[in-house]
């Protein structure tokens, strides 16, 4: 008997435990009372301990089934409100059964060798995506099983209702932040920067002092000269711009230079060789040389951008902005509004950084390491 | 048909010394940066300054109007000189734990950064050796915590503040936790990928003289992270300082670098924001001067090349 | 669009003037350890269509006076002409191309356009460089592949890319840097016989780097024998093998005693001490 074998059997027991273990501590009906989810609970326990007999893509495939099957069993029975708040035994030694099938499940999931490229990516994005639903899986359960306050923390549905109702208001934070604030800042702060290492790359003695400064300031806080701005340039998105091209102008500076300067002396040679001047030299070989240190420089700046922007408006800003909105809303204890804002931040950060992935993908696609 | 001759190499007479030419464009660079600053704190200031006498209805000359420049005490870019004098006031003016001494509050921020540091680079390295051994692991956290680079985690910032504060924990905790997990996520990735760097055939080297995982561990995979570990530890703990810094802002907290800069915005103090941006700085360099140092000490120990 | 830059091409040089004349070259390098002298009162003429092999030790100077050649390095003392004008006016009037030993191909350019490179710098119009990169890549035996990138060609054909660039723009002079050092010795061997082949067929100067004994006798008109560091001339033997030989002349008696020649020059040189 393998200890795999152990822990689907394990894992079935915890099922069942259900139909013994008491739900709640309050008075509540039996699951005698409850046919749908008493079927479902059977079921979930037949297909757990299946799971531990079959091959093993075919068990891979029922244990999902049961996990499906197992975490829906556990929600339902939260929904009732003499469960929610009181659970007990009856309710999370399922909750551990699922966890343990759904770990199971994945470490199978992680162990297949697949035959192709389709698949491999297939399952590469399939295992944290699964691991990711079910922590949310969790925290839903948690938040609902113990009763813990929505003001303290909500639950994951909560949030979703929330983030559904206000997304008026939240493509005008978005809109305050990101268009305004990010993207003219990002503009700006990139292009200055590029700008200054060609200039820092052509004449030697520039670069040679700017280096040392841009690789020091981009170690200093410089989220810290936010209220700075903002008595420059106002309350509303212009200081925020303001931070954002400071805070992407020096790893812009310090990336570009790193990447003119990448270019072997084999090559530089040949250019000498033609009789090419700078001009040319740097339109055919400098700039091409560089790309890969540029989008590198471009996809740390578009993360360091969105946190300068919002950062900036915790110091203060008009009525509008994800920072803004998750301070004040932090503040009044409205908890579920700000996780609202939080995905929409991460959901905001992670597109722009897969944009700026994708077009890097399409204009270095000659360097090795995406050749392995 | 011409003929030239070249002559030597290099110009006969200064030998530049290496050090020396590496110096030069740095300090000419700064010098240069340094004088544009005072000309532009002139601009920006003249409004201000012109206004103040104009207000008392002194006359006054251009000369007396830079000067005055210089002098502002509310203004919109202090000059140099003001900046540093206020520094050293609020550094050397004050008792230690005086709430008006700066270094009061950098010891707060820097008490609550050092926590968070080392809470997020153990943890950090703890979940970095376990993704490398439990393949599971690897296939199903790490994306995640790859994926939280490209996301603005600060933001959660000011909501770990306020549920902590809500259940009674408040103070220097609550400033480590959030330093702790900003810092975590640059450690476990730049760790993940030094226990990885090791090249294949060493690894099969290792095979051939049947070594347990232990084994392996520390006698190949530690000691090719140990220069990725350090540095991914000076990213983060630049990040745990701006994570305390941030901190301080959303309750507004009495002490700290960060409760000092909401402070100067409040009242307008500029010269007070610029000293505590003064303070910060040093905060950093200071802490990645450590870092170097330890880094340096153990790349001796490790027979690192001079 | 303007008028691409002439490349000068053969027979331009007043006759009986030499493609590559030096006099009393001598090259001083300053490094962190102080001063090494890598050439010393090098002499040396070199005729048109003729193909020379500087052979020697590693370090001794040999890719050192190529590029003095090439005007990439500054040589402390003595003059060199390269068809009666400077090193440095030879570069800007593109007289030569430059072969070295990587590819040295741009891995964002296809084949095509990395063949190109040179013609688009220089200032040739479109339809003038589809037509060289055409023909030269046929002289190389690269047709087909001109859509590929260097990555997805082996070392060998990689070098015939970078040996059809160099030849474009049509240059008098070919200096090749140990072009075939990083291959296997039967890629090797087949790259000689197509150099052969092209020196024949298009009637350039080459000069030539090379450490192996039988790739010089084989290919060259004339061998350069250099000393170890400071590189001086320690013999310059003639060679005259029918012009359309085959490798198998490598074990000819005449053969052998040419390589025998250049071995005993290097040792005398005591290239082989230390």
């Amino acid at each position: 008997m393998t200890w795999q074998r152990l822990a689907y059997f394990a894992a079935a027991l915890g099922m069942l435990a259900a139909t013994v273990l008491p739900l709640s501590s309050q008075p509540t009906p039996s699951l005698l009372a409850r046919p749908i989810v008493l079927t479902a609970i059977l079921l979930t326990t037949v297909l757990y301990a299946g799971a531990a007999f079959v091959t093993p893509r075919v068990s891979i495939a029922v244990t999902f089934a049961g996990v499906v099957l197992g975490c829906g069993v556990t929600l339902a029975l939260l929904r009732d409100d003499t469960i929610a708040g009181y659970a007990t035994s009856g309710i999370w030694l399922p909750v551990v059964a699922n966890w343990g099938a759904a770990w199971l499940g994945v470490a199978k999931l992680a162990a297949v060798k697949p035959r192709d490229k389709a698949a491999s990516g297939t399952i590469d994005l399939a295992i944290p995506l699964l691991f990711g639903a079910f922590i949310f899986y969790l925290w839903e359960v948690a938040v609902r099983g113990f009763g813990v306050p929505s003001v303290l923390f909500p639950a994951p549905s909560a949030i979703a209702v929330r983030f559904f109702d206000s997304l008026w208001m939240l493509w005008q934070d978005f809109f305050q932040t990101f268009i305004l604030g990010v993207l003219s800042g990002y503009v700006i702060g990139c292009g200055a920067g590029f700008l200054v290492a060609v200039l820092a790359h052509r004449y030697t003695f520039l670069g040679r002092g700017l280096l040392p400064i841009g690789n020091f300031v981009s170690a200093l806080p410089i989220v810290g000269i936010a209220p700075i701005m903002v008595m420059w340039f106002g309350f509303d998105w212009p200081s925020k711009a303001a931070v954002v091209v400071v805070i992407t102008f020096f790893p812009m500076l310090v990336n570009t230079l790193a990447g003119l300067n990448a270019a072997g002396h084999i090559e530089r040679d040949l250019m000498r060789s033609y009789g090419a001047g700078y001009r040319q030299t740097l339109q055919k070989l400098y700039l091409p040389a560089a790309m890969p240190f540029i989008f590198n420089a471009l996809k740390i700046n578009s993360t360091l951008a969105f946190i300068g922007a919002i950062v900036a408006e915790f110091f203060g800003t008009p009525t509008l902005g994800i920072g803004f909105r998750i301070s004040i809303e932090a503040g009044r204890m409205a908890l579920d509004v700000v996780w609202a804002e939080i995905a929409l931040a991460a959901l905001a950060g992670m597109a722009f950084y897969g944009i700026v992935a994708l077009a890097e993908r399409v204009t270095t696609f000659w360097h090795p390491s995406y050749r392995t | 048909m011409t003929r030239s001759t070249f002559s030597a190499a290099r110009p006969a007479g200064i030998r530049w010394h290496p050090t020396f030419v590496r110096f030069v464009p740095v300090v000419v660079i700064v010098l240069v940066l340094i004088a544009v600053w005072y000309v532009a704190a002139v601009l920006m200031n003249l409004n201000l300054v012109r206004g103040a006498f104009e207000r008392d209805d002194t006359p006054y000359t251009t000369g007396q109007l830079i000067a005055g420049t210089m002098r502002a005490e509310r203004p919109l870019l202090p000059a140099p000189h003001q900046i540093v004098q206020t520094f050293a006031e609020d550094v050397f003016g004050w008792p230690v734990t005086s709430p008006r001494s700066l270094v009061y509050h950098g010891w707060v921020t820097l008490s609550a950064t050092f926590v968070g540091f080392l809470l997020g680079a153990t943890f950090g390295i703890v979940l970095a050796v376990l993704i490398v051994h439990v393949r599971t692991l690897q296939k199903s956290l790490l994306p995640w915590i790859i994926c939280s680079q490209m996301v603005p985690i600060l933001a959660v910032a000011p909501i770990v503040i306020v549920v902590l504060g809500a259940i009674g924990l408040r103070g220097l905790l609550p400033k480590a936790i959030i330093s702790a997990y900003l810092c975590f996520f640059p450690v476990v990735i730049g760790v993940v990928k030094g226990l990885t760097s090791p090249d294949p055939i060493q690894g099969d080297l290792m095979r051939t003289w049947s070594a347990t995982p232990a084994q392996i561990f520390w006698k190949l995979r530690w000691p090719s992270a140990v220069p990725f570990l350090f540095a991914s530890l000076k990213v983060s703990i630049t990040i745990s300082l701006i994570g305390a810094i941030v901190a301080e802002l959303p309750t507004g907290a009495q002490a700290g670098i960060g409760a000092r800069l909401l402070a100067g915005s409040y009242y307008g103090q500029m010269i007070q924001i610029w000293a505590a941006l003064v303070a910060a700085s040093v905060l950093a360099v200071g802490l990645i001067g450590v870092v170097s140092l330890i880094e340096r000490w153990v790349a001796q120990l490790m027979g690192a090349r001079s | 669009m303007r008028a691409p830059d002439q490349p000068i091409r053969e027979g331009v040089t007043s006759p009986g003037a030499f493609a590559v004349s030096a006099h009393d070259i001598s090259l001083t390098f300053q490094t962190a350890d102080g001063e090494v002298e890598a050439l010393s009162n090098i002499d040396l003429d070199i005729a048109e269509g003729d193909f020379v092999s500087f052979i020697g030790p590693s370090g001794c100077g040999k890719t050192t006076l190529l590029r003095v050649i090439a005007d990439l390095e500054r040589p402390t003392a003595g003059t060199i002409l390269i068809n009666g004008v400077t090193s440095e006016q030879a570069r800007v009037q593109r007289h030569y191309g430059y072969i070295f030993q990587a590819p040295a191909l741009y891995p964002w350019r296809t084949i095509e356009r990395n063949v190109m490179l040179p013609l688009e710098i220089m200032g040739f119009d479109a339809a003038e460089r589809r037509r060289r990169v055409e023909q030269y890549l046929k002289l190389v035996n690269l047709s087909g592949f001109e859509r590929k990138y260097p990555w997805q060609l082996s070392g060998g054909m990689q070098q015939r890319a970078s040996i059809a660039r160099a030849l474009s723009f049509e240059p008098a002079l070919l200096l090749m840097d140990e072009p075939f050092g990083a291959l296997d010795e039967i890629v090797r061997d087949h790259l000689n016989e197509q150099l052969l082949r092209l020196w024949n067929q298009t009637g350039k100067t080459v000069v030539f780097v090379t450490h192996s004994i039988p790739e010089a006798v084989f290919l060259s008109t004339k061998i350069v024998v250099m000393s170890p560091r400071p590189g001086r001339i320690i013999d310059v033997i003639s060679c005259n093998f029918p012009r359309d030989r085959t490798l198998e002349i490598r074990e000819t008696p005449e053969f052998l005693k040419i390589a025998q020649r250049v071995r005993s020059g290097l040792r005398s040189g005591h290239s082989y001490d230390e």
